[in-house]
């Protein structure tokens, strides 16, 4: 009995060893350790077995079971080991191939700079105010200093309703409506669609986006505005953006200034975009006028501030170096997708 | 405005470069737009006799000339057809530069050898090239062989600056002197002012008679023995720099003194004067032909110049032909006068003439200027020797304008402009502007009446900041109260939705806020359909721009049609933009409205996915998608409204292949168009915390046959109605027709998720729920279970 079972654990590690897959394993397992296997079948005969040997035999019978177990087991995981290496090169896929993903859209090029800046005003503590696009003739000029027959009305080219109302000219209007709704300290900006009668071409549109902005407190000084505009054009064009500050005239601030800044596609040496002057106009801002104040229902005695205005498609247009405001009336994607 | 470098310079004493005043100009408040260096490219260019012409041998319509340039004698080919012998020229000599970077060399013309070129004023860079009037004959007495640069002061170089309408006083070259002497510090030179008279008195000449309060002032004088010819070549010279066309030398004194004063100037033929009298009033209903030849329509808005016959001029716009100073002129009459900037500026436009003068005008001008400018005007006719001043002047000036006063306290200027600058320093530079100041607790500043744009304390604020230097001033942090930015819900939902558009893959778009009444047709909408109440633009670009948009799918289904014509056939847009909706007040109905445009390998539930994604994501209360088929901008079995709490909030659908055709559009194109106010209100922006279920969720599936018209809207109601408070969720897995299925009917397939909170459902609860649903369901819908 000895030898045979010696024997059976020979033959099956000898099977095992050359045992290739998880089905033929199985078939081996029953064959030797199944309830019909071959060392079941021995075992069953140890009931004629003498008392003396049975311990003796069963142990020995104990250890062959173990090591055979123990041998399936690392032959199981050799198995499994081989299989999945198997299965891995299988499943190798060319990565090169391009992904699967819900299709992601875009947001306007204006409208992206425009986020840029509300961001960065909102950074200061401005709130964004609207008004009206189809807006009366009073908050779009009387009212901002610009009364009938003023020459500056001649300067921009106006959409009429009616006599009394306009398409407005710009976004300084809601600078009024803001004042006669709120008290100070306001700090607002702006920002929506101005028309001009201007006829389409590269560089002329009847629809285009200002950026007004206001701010009305006490001890509001000149160079508050020269800080925060300074502040504004080193976020929006780099930290080392220089600004400059040309004395200029506007109806409804006094003093008034135009703001230049160091070319932000040549950094200051003059390029092609700055005309080689190093230097872009951005936007143009001031001392509000007491008139003005005045008409938004404040004392100008009591309170000062300051306003601007900066035109949109100027500022992508450079930025993005793109040589017709008319695209972006366009829409046509290719272009849209660009940014 | 263009100011010629070295006329500039005859009134302040500087040393600086062209470059350099222009960029402390600019810093001071005259913007320049450019700096013109015409003379700088110039080189080689000498003065010429011609002493010889010959025709060409070989051409027609050139001439060979011999031109003598001093030195030597040199042949020259030439197509200009205005020279002969005699006549002196500039002369471009081999290796000599032109201004745009024109080098001139030796070479053969047809054969013949020329030399050089013979110049014309444009190609001097004088003129535009469309004046050209063939070659720049100089005066007969200027010395040959000399640098043209000389001839004609051309070294300085000419600066063009942008002239704002509150500064009359800078559109002047002695306006500008005055502010780069205050700019640099400087003096400020005066003007020659002096002349003599003869004995005569020009009251025995000529009476003035003003009638109309906008001419402020008018100033004449009278100039006697005539001799019309042309103006020094300096003169001449100096004008065309300063862009003005030289005619004769009576005319190019009176714009030469317009161009150094500022103050626009007309000279009459005493001839053509009837009656010996001037009267200067309102014009009638009547046509007058101006000096450039054009018949004009005048009427009572207009101040006109008259006689005792007939009108003479249109005031401050343009002299008449009928009073022309011409070859045989031997008296003139001056004019010098002030009018009225809103009527000048009116009649200019309504005549669509604008003149050097008007453009003057209409700034409105300083009346006290006029005596200035006559008096230099007198000057330069006397030391040109082109004619003899008649003694006495004509001055019909009621209301004299005398300088005012502000009063400003130096502490207030600092503390309004963040600075802190000495006082002395302020009353020196008011004085620079010619401001007499005198400073006691407050400075009281006596303003020149040239100044009327400095009326308040703000307008001296402004004098001393740029003055004292824009750049100079600080920049600091605003102070005081810290503000909260407010960012208002609208404002954050609408951020929402762009994202949300974008992450559907969206593309956003902008278009115009008009577009042409036309449209309405093009997109099928009823006759009376409520969009088509407009609000007009009364002077529009053209129909197509002329009304103020009610919807925004006109312009997607144009965006559209561009890009699909353009081959971008798989398109996705999105516009967020204001519609106007005329409600009968004084100002329309401005809201946004959200327009969603897809295209090619899609269909509706595309963009229904779309749509009720924005629902999800802006938590909108009771928002249902209905059955529309009124709409007739759409396919009309295929377009749904979105009701947000019983409200219309919007539409969306397949497009009715008619608009399609309409818009030349060959695919399928579905739009949907949202009210956002509507879908805002609803949008619930608080949100709470519900307990994840504890007790486990009974899922039954449930197939019906139904007939193919009912809509599974239906079934769910139903299934809702009935499970209410034990159904968690109803999910529609599958609908289907063909195989097995009778024709006309659909199989559709639901699993139904039962769950209640507080416990674990009994298939007795669920029974009696689920047997009720399908018992209504046969009822009301004849819907088999499968």
């Amino acid at each position: 009995m000895r030898e045979k079972l010696q024997q059976i654990k020979e033959e099956a590690l000898l099977k095992l060893k050359e045992c290739q897959n998880s089905q033929m394993l199985d078939e081996l397992r029953v064959k030797y350790l199944g309830k019909k296997g071959e060392l079941t079948t021995i075992l069953r005969g140890m009931g004629q077995l003498s008392p003396e040997e049975r311990p003796i035999v069963g142990k020995i019978a104990n250890e062959v079971r173990e090591e055979i177990e123990a041998a399936i087991e690392e032959t199981l995981k050799g198995i499994k080991q081989r299989e999945k290496n198997l299965r891995l090169s299988m499943e190798t896929i060319d990565v090169t191939m391009p992904g699967r993903a819900n299709k992601i859209g875009g947001l306007h090029p204006l409208t992206k700079a425009l986020d840029e800046i509300k961001e960065i005003f909102i950074g200061m503590g401005f709130s964004i105010a609207e008004g009206p696009e189809v807006e009366l003739d009073y908050y779009n000029f009387e009212a901002l200093n610009i009364p009938k027959n003023h020459p500056a009305r001649d300067e921009q080219d106006t959409f009429y309703i009616n006599q009394n109302v306009v398409l407005r000219t710009q976004t300084s209007p809601v600078q009024i409506r803001v004042m006669e709704n709120k008290k100070p300290p306001i700090r607002i900006i702006a920002p929506g669609r101005v028309y001009r009668s201007d006829t389409a071409d590269a560089t002329h549109s009847p629809i285009f986006h200002q950026v007004e902005g206001l701010v009305v407190d006490k001890g509001i000084t000149m160079a508050s505005l020269k800080g925060t505009l300074d502040a504004f054009a080193k976020r929006m064009f780099g930290e080392k953006t220089r600004t400059k500050f040309r004395p200029h005239h506007f109806p409804f601030t006094e003093p008034s200034a135009e703001v230049d800044v160091s070319c932000f596609v040549c950094g200051g040496t003059g390029c092609r975009v700055c005309k080689g002057s190093g230097w872009i106009e951005i936007l143009g801002c001031g001392m509000v006028h007491p008139d003005v104040l005045r008409a938004g229902g404040i004392d100008p005695e009591v309170y000062s501030g300051f306003a601007f205005g900066l035109g949109l498609e100027r500022i992508v247009m450079i930025k993005y170096g793109i040589d017709d405001i008319r695209l972006f009336y366009e829409n046509d994607v290719r272009f849209l997708k660009q940014f | 405005m263009k100011v010629p470098f070295n006329w500039l310079l005859e009134y302040v004493d500087l040393d600086k470069d062209i470059n350099e005043v222009a960029e402390k100009l600019t810093l001071t408040g005259s913007k320049v737009e450019e700096v013109i260096e015409n003379g700088k490219e110039i080189d080689k260019v000498v003065t010429g006799k011609i002493i010889k012409t010959e025709k060409h041998p070989n051409a027609d319509k050139l001439t060979v000339c011999q031109v003598d340039v001093k030195d030597e004698v040199i042949q020259i080919v030439t197509g200009a057809d205005n020279i002969k012998e005699g006549d002196i020229i500039p002369v471009a000599l081999h290796g000599s530069s032109l201004p745009g970077g024109v080098k001139i060399k030796k070479g053969k013309l047809r054969g013949v050898e020329s030399n050089g070129m013979l110049c014309s004023e444009a190609e001097l860079g004088l003129v535009d090239e469309d004046s050209v009037h063939g070659i720049m004959i100089l005066d007969e007495n200027t010395p040959i062989g000399v640098d043209i640069k000389e001839i004609l002061g051309l070294n300085g170089g000419v600066i063009d600056f942008e002239i704002t309408s509150n500064r009359a006083d800078c559109f002047s070259v002695y306006g500008i002197a005055r502010e780069t002497a205050a700019s640099f510090g400087c003096e400020l030179k005066k003007v020659d002012v002096s002349f003599n008279e003869n004995g005569e008195n020009i009251n025995d000449y000529l009476k003035v008679e003003v009638k109309t309060p906008l001419c402020r002032r008018y100033m004449a004088k009278m100039i006697k023995n005539i001799k019309v010819g042309p103006s020094p070549e300096w003169m001449q010279a100096k004008l065309q720099e300063a862009g003005v066309r030289p005619i004769n030398n009576v005319v190019d004194i009176t714009n030469y003194v317009m161009l150094e004063l500022g103050q626009p100037m007309h000279a009459f033929d005493y001839e053509n004067i009837e009656g010996k009298k001037i009267v200067v009033k309102m014009a009638g209903d009547e046509k007058f032909t101006t000096l450039d030849g054009i018949e004009r329509q005048l009427d009572s808005s207009m101040i006109t110049i008259n006689d005792a016959q007939k009108t003479v001029a249109i005031a401050g716009v343009m002299g008449g032909q009928n009073s022309e100073v011409t070859e045989d002129t031997k008296t003139i009459v001056l004019e010098c006068a002030n009018f009225d900037g809103v009527t000048t500026r009116l009649t200019s436009k309504k005549l669509g003439l604008r003149t050097e003068a008007s453009s003057r005008f209409e700034k409105d001008l300083d009346p006290n200027l006029v005596e200035t400018a006559l008096k230099r005007a007198c000057h330069l006719f006397e030391t040109l020797k082109v004619g003899e001043v008649v003694g006495g002047v004509i001055d019909c000036y009621e209301q004299k304008l005398e300088p005012h006063y502000v009063n400003v306290s130096p502490k207030w200027i600092n503390n309004f402009l963040g600075t802190d600058i000495d006082t002395n320093d302020m009353v020196n530079m008011l004085q620079r502007l010619e401001m007499e100041v005198e400073a006691q607790d407050e400075l009281i500043i006596k303003v020149p009446t040239f100044r009327q744009d400095v009326k308040i304390k703000e307008d001296v604020a402004e004098e001393i900041a740029r003055l004292y230097g824009y750049d100079i001033i600080p920049t600091q942090k605003i102070v005081g109260e810290a503000v909260e930015a407010e960012i208002t819900k609208e404002q954050k939902l609408i951020e929402t939705v762009k994202r949300t558009m974008v992450s559907s893959g969206l593309y956003e778009t902008l278009t115009y806020s008009f577009f042409s009444p036309k449209v309405f047709d093009k997109i099928n909408l009823p006759s009376d359909d409520e969009l088509r109440k407009v609000v007009t633009i009364s002077n529009p670009l053209g129909e197509d721009f002329s009304v103020m948009r009610t919807t925004l799918i006109p312009s997607m289904l144009e965006v559209m049609q561009r890009n699909i014509l353009r081959d971008n056939k798989e398109v996705g847009l999105f516009d967020i933009g204001k519609v106007y909706l005329n409600v009968g007040k004084e100002l329309p109905d401005e809201r946004y409205k959200l327009c969603i445009a897809i295209a090619g390998d899609v269909d509706f539930f595309n963009l229904k996915g779309i749509v009720e994604n924005l629902v999800n994501v802006l938590s909108v209360d009771k928002a249902e998608f209905e059955r529309e088929s009124q709409n007739t901008i759409f396919h009309p079995g295929r377009c749904a409204k979105l009701l947000v709490r019983k409200r219309y909030a919007g539409v969306l659908g397949e497009v009715h292949p008619d608009v399609l055709e309409n818009y030349d559009l060959e695919t399928r194109v579905y739009i949907a168009e949202i009210d956002l106010a509507t879908l805002f209100e609803a949008s619930k922006t608080e949100k709470k915390y519900k307990l994840l279920p504890k007790y486990p969720a009974v899922l039954r599936d449930i197939a019906l046959l139904v007939k193919d018209e009912v809509e599974v809207k239906k079934i769910e109601d139903i299934m809702l109605k009935q499970g209410k408070g034990i159904i968690e969720e109803i999910k529609l897995f599958d609908v289907y027709k063909g195989k097995q299925i009778p024709e006309g009917f659909k199989s559709v397939a639901y699993s139904i998720v039962y769950r209640v909170e507080d416990r674990t459902l009994t298939d007795e609860e669920i029974n009696k729920v689920h047997n009720a649903i399908v018992k209504e369901l046969e009822e009301k819908l004849e819907a088999k279970l499968r």
